[in-house]
């Protein structure tokens, strides 16, 4: 009888949330691929692109968001807004940005930026309802920034979808990134040449109900 | 200059609210020391330490690298030891494990694989 009841308070509690649309966060370190798979997403449900992406890292320091993006598989429809943020880091050196040419302040106001956005995109994560962590599968996956966020998504009980990006790339490791990981279902996917993407497309209905 | 390592034991911890402890390892790596901490820290924290590392970054302070090892991480699908992992995390929570900061200027990268660990240090400018 109370567990009736439960279920048709959860019950009301899906609509509403249906209503005021999933939000799919986009979480990872610096330069791993967020906003190509981003731009990936909204280019093949919308026909534009949804922000910059550069091999410097940081391009990203504020908070994007797409609404209303509707995706279809096998007659399912799924709608949520999309949202891109910051790459998170423990360290940011505007000298890095200097070594990969940019001017001295131009170098420093992107690291401060940075800061910022880092600090943003840790503020956000109480705000999403599922979360696409996308690494570099070329990179070695046990970097503690890859820890404290899904550390985090799960002491929040937040649904999680790791992608293993630049699959096209010789060095990709996505076994690596599963072992590290074991918990969590691990999707390798390449954002820039679309490598895997409808499979992606399929678990994303399993990711966000 | 030699590269001086402090030890701070999960006692010195226990007494200190989450926003103490951040605190106090930030203290102590702005020393230009790295911190060989007894046990980890939680998720939040971490989280925690990742906002005011960032508030903190200035022309001299250039972050932290850090690394945990916990037990807990094994990857075991055996229910024996899982059943084990749970028991010794509900008696000894975050005391087991192990966390290394180091302040961004001196340790460049702690490389992690599953039980060994390599610190790369800068070539550093006196
Ligand atoms: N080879 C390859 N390169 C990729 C792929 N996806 C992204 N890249 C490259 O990786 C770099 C970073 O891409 P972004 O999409 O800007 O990465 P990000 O995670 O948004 O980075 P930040 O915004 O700085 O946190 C760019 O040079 C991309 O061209 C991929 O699937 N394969
Ligand atoms: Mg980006």
């Amino acid at each position: 009888m109370i567990r009736k009841f439960k279920n048709f308070l959860f019950g009301i509690f899906s609509v509403f949330k249906n209503k005021k649309h999933v939000k799919l966060g986009i979480y990872g370190p610096p330069n791993a691929g967020k906003t190509s798979l981003a731009n990936r997403i909204c280019k093949d449900w919308l026909g534009e692109e949804m922000g910059k992406v550069s091999p410097i890292p940081h391009e990203t320091r504020e908070i994007q968001q797409k609404e209303k993006v509707t995706i279809q598989s096998n007659g399912k429809r799924l709608s949520f807004n999309l949202i891109d943020t910051p790459g998170i880091a423990t360290k940011i050196d505007y000298e890095d940005f200097i070594k990969k040419g940019l001017e001295k302040k131009e170098a420093q106001s992107r690291a401060k930026e940075a800061t910022k956005g880092v600090i943003e995109a840790i503020k956000w994560l109480d705000n999403m309802d599922a979360v696409l962590v996308v690494l570099d599968s070329t990179r070695n996956p046990y970097d503690q920034v890859n820890i404290t966020i899904i550390g985090n998504l799960a002491a929040r009980n937040i649904p999680v979808l790791i992608v293993g990006n630049k699959v096209d790339l010789k060095k990709a490791n996505v076994k690596k990134i599963e072992a590290a990981f074991p918990q969590y279902k691990v999707l390798g996917v390449s954002a820039e040449y679309g490598d895997n993407i409808e499979d992606f497309y399929k678990e994303l209905f399993r990711l966000v109900r | 200059m030699p590269l001086i390592i402090q030890y701070i034991p999960y006692e010195e911890m226990t007494g200190l609210d989450s926003e103490k402890r951040i605190q106090k390892l930030l203290k102590v790596v702005k020393q230009n020391k790295v911190i060989l901490m007894e046990g980890t820290l939680s998720p939040e924290e971490e989280a925690g330490l990742i906002e005011e590392t960032m508030q903190s970054i200035d022309s001299k302070f250039k972050g932290v690298e850090i690394s945990s090892f916990s037990p807990f991480d094994k990857n075991t699908r055996l229910l024996q030891e899982k059943i084990r992992q749970l028991f010794l995390q509900f008696v000894l929570g975050r005391r087991r494990g192990l966390t290394i900061i180091g302040p961004a200027s001196i340790v460049k990268e702690i490389k992690r694989d599953p039980r060994s660990v390599q610190l790369f240090l800068s070539n550093r400018r006196q």
